[in-house]
């Protein structure tokens, strides 16, 4: 009979040692991060076979990998399936394999230390016991969802099982991770420990096999028949307020498949496979499978240079200013943040507090994010910082002050960046002697919520500044996005037809509702009003201006009435929509009154063709990284891959049509761009 | 018995340059920042101005008096959080309302005997923290009752409850109240009041001149270069030490009542130093660091004393602690060019000028033939003192040796000598000098080379 360590596999490290345990340790070949391929499967399974055959006295199965557990499911493998059957099979063998770990005659332990997500946690759940490192580093999570799926090697029926109906669906249905420690309160670990006890740790489990603890009554009353459909509605009613059955169709399958099949576990099991075969094949998850590896090209961006800040200096604590300089201090860099006055600076403070706050919750973690951001009203930090960021206003002359001011007492290796958007980089870099390490470093308001940066560089900056700057995007858990120099860099540029045409819309007497609605039906994260709105009316009009000027944009009367007036959105209690106590009152919208055809036509086709034009003019080095870039910076429906794809997938041909369509009888701002005809002759 | 010499010998203990924050008064409740937090936002932005790194420090050494529960050694809470290297030890110095002081002087030793280049010190206090205590009964009374098990046990413990065990004890009031004599330190410098004929109104009116002087400073600007800015977490920020009451005149301050001897005593909370949190820390050096490192400085430490008295008088401790240093240094009172006394209480300080200024006083308790003479009150604490400004028991010390560098620029002097009574019956002082920092280059340099080394500047 064949023992483990006679089996010849390139993925798995296995020993049974002298207490006859069995010891399974993923080191997935030529990866940094282990992740359930087909291959690491079919070695589990040959261990399996093994073990089936010479039962130990327990088995456990960990990572040799120091990055964490298992990452998930193989992605780049979703892509690769032909047909249903493929998918159905292979979801169909792993289901198999983990119901044979689930059944060996051992005790079983997952012993987990780092990230331990998706197929991972699914594995770990065939576990009896499951055994977490403490450290902050330990995520478990199903993050399925955020991919247009859901658990397919039986983890929806094994959640279901272990927690209770709120917990377990929370943690399918959001897709967010837990740290250990709530991991264990939940009930989804059995035991967290340091990480000098793992390995004892397991031992002394699988010597004693303590009983597991039961989900409470109340949870196993809520699972009975009769209460089921109750329950079900309420998770829908919950899912329904973040997102629609019709473009994210997989949380809702969660909770039918919950809803219908939870009394008989085979038949769930089936039922799982068959719906997750289903939504792994349609747009939505194969779109959404696109913006993770889109993210994966962003994140790549910074990886060509080894670059690392350890202090930061940001000048100008403004919302931008003050949001950034708090958001470096929570990732863990020593920050000072300079303007001409207290006044200035404290508000900034107050802000960091709440954000270090609601993310680090423990008040030691607080107090040493506080103590890490400094305020300086002296421009002390100058000389010392690895970054320099500018983020004061928006005026050439004094971004241009500053700029001299500054540069010679910077560190020579020092990088000087600026948050401007609207003024070319070469118009402010004249001013130093080294005008080639400028570049732009555009943050996204809200600085904590968005993930993008557009790293800004024109032809005359040193490439080693733009990978530097990227690399320090990726420090701070941004995704870089290098950007030409040009008015509006992509986003801006790209949102800004679309919300002018929001106005448009408008003016001519269409409610806010209507046209938000209108939005979001096609999967938009906000509306176009609500974004101006919350924006600010007067920043967008100082956009739209700049911008105008450089693309011949007209820029509607109703926007300059609007902040002429004073109403320049939430800030001020009344925009396009009005406010109470910072809340938007949306009125209910009548039947008749949407026209959201029409409406979605004229918003959307705006973003694509500026899209277009973008792309011709090379802002942006390819079309994968503007649809990135347009997906992380303006909530375009991701589950439509990007406008680039998105209008890939409708037919660059039917596309040009449609805006001759609306050129006709709107005017030449939907005159196709010459970038159409360009693509369609490559397709 | 004083020594004969300089208690750093002729090594030079250069002070680079200090910070502190505003002095805040308290309102009753605790403050927006406990001591570490202070220390440590003073001590970041001054240590952004140094052209070194932290891991240039030798020590970091902090004087305190109460420090929170959860930072006992609070000089090493402090130096962990402003980012010190691991490898940097640091201490924590007690000796009541000199904490600050004490620092100084153990981190000038240190650098004098060669044990050290650079040493960061000071204090901090927090008084607005100070805990309130159980008392021992009600301590006795839950142990009793976390070992009783069952009912009836614990019905047993509960009828042993009486409702005055929840009375606290405030652990400020505690601190300062001298355990030997019994008395609060209010009613000590009631006692000196009386003794030299120190008046309700005398207080009073050097009490409003404290005042005055200091809102006069804070117009003038005279503290910027020693004071950060604080930020709350709720968005609030403090520049100036906010006890200050500029308008205040000696009929207002009539209208309170004396609160250490009630009824017909002299000392009220408006005659008496304030209590307030604040920190204040210094960058002290060898001559090899400036050197080394290019510093320009504010001056030196040339020389300290400790001195013990009766508790009961603890006020006039800085004539016990000043006379020596100007015997050593062939001085009298009229060689000093600023004063920095620290303003206990009104009475106390002007008992101490009156001490000096008394032949029995000088014969007696100092051994002098006859009285030392009289201080000229323009030199003495000339930008206000604990009466407007505060006195953090722990951070005082500090505050009044950076603040007596900084007024000796302004003014261009050179001599001057901070003091400080102690309760518990002590007084300590310390003589600094205004000199320029020695030329990097020149192996042997004397204090009385001017080149100015613009730090600063350095590349």
């Amino acid at each position: 009979m064949m023992t483990l360590s006679e089996l010849k596999l390139s993925h798995w490290k296995v020993e049974t040692d002298t207490q006859n345990i069995a010891w399974l340790g993923l080191d997935k070949k030529e990866t940094s991060m282990n992740v359930l391929s087909r291959e690491v499967l079919s070695e589990l399974e040959t261990c399996i076979d093994v073990i089936e055959q010479n039962t130990p006295a327990g088995l456990v199965i960990h990572s040799k990998k120091k990055s964490g557990f298992i990452a998930g499911a193989d992605v780049t493998e979703f892509t690769s399936f032909e047909n249903e059957d493929q998918v159905y099979d292979y979801i169909r063998f792993a289901q198999g394999l983990f119901e044979r770990i689930e059944n060996l005659g051992c005790p079983t332990v997952a012993l987990i230390d780092g990230v331990c997500l998706g197929g991972g946690l699914e594995l770990a759940l065939s576990c009896r016991y499951r055994i977490a490192c403490d450290e902050p580093k330990t995520r478990l999570g199903l993050p399925e969802v955020n991919l247009g799926i859901h658990p397919g090697f039986g983890g929806t029926v094994r959640v279901s099982r272990l927690l209770g109906v709120f917990t377990g669906m929370n943690l399918m249905l959001s897709g967010r991770p837990l740290s250990a420690g709530a991991a264990r309160k939940t009930g989804l670990v059995d035991f967290t420990t340091p990480r000098r006890h793992l390995y004892s740790a397991a031992r002394q489990v699988l010597q004693t096999t303590p009983p597991k603890a039961k989900p409470r009554l109340v949870d196993r009353l809520l699972r009975l028949r009769p209460f089921r459909p109750l329950v079900a509605r309420l998770l829908v009613r919950q899912v329904a307020k973040r997102v629609s059955r019709k473009h994210y169709p997989a949380p809702y399958a969660i909770i039918d498949l919950w809803k219908d099949y939870f009394d008989d576990r085979e038949l769930m099991t089936v039922k799982e496979a068959k719906s997750i075969t289903k939504l792994l094949i349609s747009d939505t998850a194969q779109n959404l499978i696109r913006v993770f590896f889109l993210q994966e090209k962003l994140k790549a961006e910074g990886k060509h240079s080894d670059f690392v800040a350890h202090r930061v200096h940001v000048i100008g604590a403004g919302v931008m200013g003050g949001d950034i300089a708090a958001w470096c201090a929570l990732k863990g860099l020593r920050v000072t943040l300079q303007d001409q006055s207290p006044e200035r600076i404290a508000p900034a403070i107050k802000r960091a507090h709440q954000l270090f706050k609601k993310r680090l919750k423990k008040p030691r973690l607080i107090q040493q994010a506080m103590d890490r951001l400094i305020p300086d009203t002296g421009g002390l930090g100058v000389k010392s910082a690895d970054v320099v960021i500018e983020a004061i206003f928006e005026n050439k002359e004094a971004k241009q002050a500053l700029f001299k001011k500054i540069e010679p007492q910077m560190k020579d290796t020092a990088l000087l960046t600026t948050n401007t958007s609207s003024i070319p980089l070469a118009e402010l870099n004249v001013v130093l002697k080294r005008p080639e390490r400028l570049t732009g470093l555009h943050f996204f308001n809200p600085v904590a919520k968005m993930l993008l940066i557009e790293i800004v560089a024109d032809s005359g900056t040193d490439p080693q500044c733009v990978h530097a700057a990227s690399a320090f995007a990726r420090q701070i858990g941004r995704l870089p996005l290098p950007v030409k120099s040009t008015p509006g860099f992509l986003v801006n540029r790209i949102l800004m037809p679309y919300l002018l045409e929001a106005v448009e819309l408008l003016a001519e007497g269409k409610s806010p509702e209507s046209i938000d609605k209108a939005a979001l039906d096609f999967g938009m994260k906000m509306g176009p009003v609500e974004l101006a709105d919350t924006v600010g009316l007067d920043i967008c009009l100082s956009v739209a201006e700049i911008l105008g000027q450089h693309l011949g944009l007209e820029v509607p009367q109703l926007l300059k009435d609007k902040v002429a007036a004073k109403e320049l959105g939430r800030k001020t209690g009344k925009g396009f929509y009005t406010y109470k106590a910072g809340k938007l009152q949306k009125a209910r919208l009548a039947d008749d009154e949407a026209q959201p055809d029409i409406i979605r036509e004229r918003l959307i086709s705006r973003l694509l063709n500026e899209a277009m034009t973008c792309l011709r003019e090379q802002v942006v080095a390819s079309a994968d990284l503007l649809d990135a870039g347009i997906v992380y910076g303006t909530g375009f429906a991701p589950f439509r891959g990007g406008p680039m794809h998105y209008s890939e997938q409708i037919g660059f041909e039917t596309q040009k049509e449609h805006f001759i369509e609306l050129e006709q009888e709107f005017g030449n701002r939907f005159h196709p761009d010459a970038g159409w005809d360009l693509l369609k002759k490559a397709s | 018995m004083a020594a004969d010499k300089s208690t750093y010998g002729n090594s030079a203990v250069y002070v680079v340059d200090g910070c502190r924050t505003p002095f805040l008064k308290a309102a009753g409740k605790p403050g927006p920042f406990t001591a570490s937090d202070l220390a440590v936002y003073a001590g970041r932005n001054l240590l952004a101005r140094l052209p070194f790194s932290t891991k240039e420090f030798d020590q970091l050494i902090l004087g305190c008096v109460m420090p929170g529960p959860d930072e006992v050694n609070i000089a090493r809470v402090v130096a962990l959080r402003l980012g010190f290297d691991e490898a940097v030890p640091a201490y924590t110095v007690q000796r009541n309302c000199a904490s600050g002081l004490q620092s100084l002087d153990n981190a000038a030793r240190d650098i004098a005997s060669g044990n050290a280049d650079l040493i960061l010190a000071g204090g901090t206090e927090s008084m607005s923290h100070a805990p309130l205590l159980f008392s021992q009964a009600m301590i006795s009374w839950l142990a009793g009752w976390n070992r009783a098990k069952g009912l009836g046990a614990r019905g047993k413990a509960l009828l042993k409850f009486r409702l005055h065990y929840l009375a606290p004890i405030i652990g400020l009031l505690r601190g300062l109240s001298d355990p030997i004599v019994g008395m609060s330190m209010g009613q000590t410098a009631e006692k000196i009041a009386h003794r030299f004929g120190i008046s309700r109104e005398m207080m009073d009116e050097y009490a409003v001149r404290s005042h005055q002087r200091l809102a006069q400073a804070q117009e003038n600007g005279w503290f910027d270069a020693e004071m950060e800015t604080l930020y709350s977490a709720d968005g609030r920020f403090f520049t100036y030490d906010n006890g200050v009451r500029a308008d205040t005149d000696v009929d207002k301050l009539a209208k309170l009542k004396p609160v250490f001897d009630r009824h017909f005593g002299k000392v009220t909370a408006g005659n008496s130093a304030q209590i307030t949190d604040g920190a204040a820390l210094l960058v002290l050096a060898s001559e090899e660091a400036v050197r080394r490192h290019r510093l320009k400085v504010l001056g030196r430490l040339v020389d300290c004393q400790w001195a013990g008295l009766d508790p009961s008088q603890m006020g006039l401790g800085p004539v016990h602690a000043v006379t020596p240093i100007l015997q050593r240094h062939q001085l009298g009172l009229h060689d000093v060019d600023l004063w920095e006394i620290n303003e206990a209480f009104a009475a106390q300080v002007l008992a101490c000028l009156a001490a000096w200024n008394s032949d029995d006083y000088c014969r007696d308790e100092l051994g002098l033939p006859s009285a030392m003479g009289e201080i000229d009150q323009q030199r003495l604490n000339i930008d206000g003192g604990g009466v407007s400004l505060g006195h953090p028991v722990g951070a005082s010390g500090a505050r009044i040796v950076l603040h007596l560098l900084h007024a000796l620029a302004r003014t261009n002097k050179n001599k001057g000598i901070a003091s400080l009574c102690i309760g518990g019956g002590q007084g300590g002082a310390m003589l600094v000098e205004r000199v320029t920092a020695p030329q990097p280059v020149t192996p042997r340099p004397t204090d009385s080379q001017t080149t100015e080394h613009n730090h600063d500047d350095a590349e």
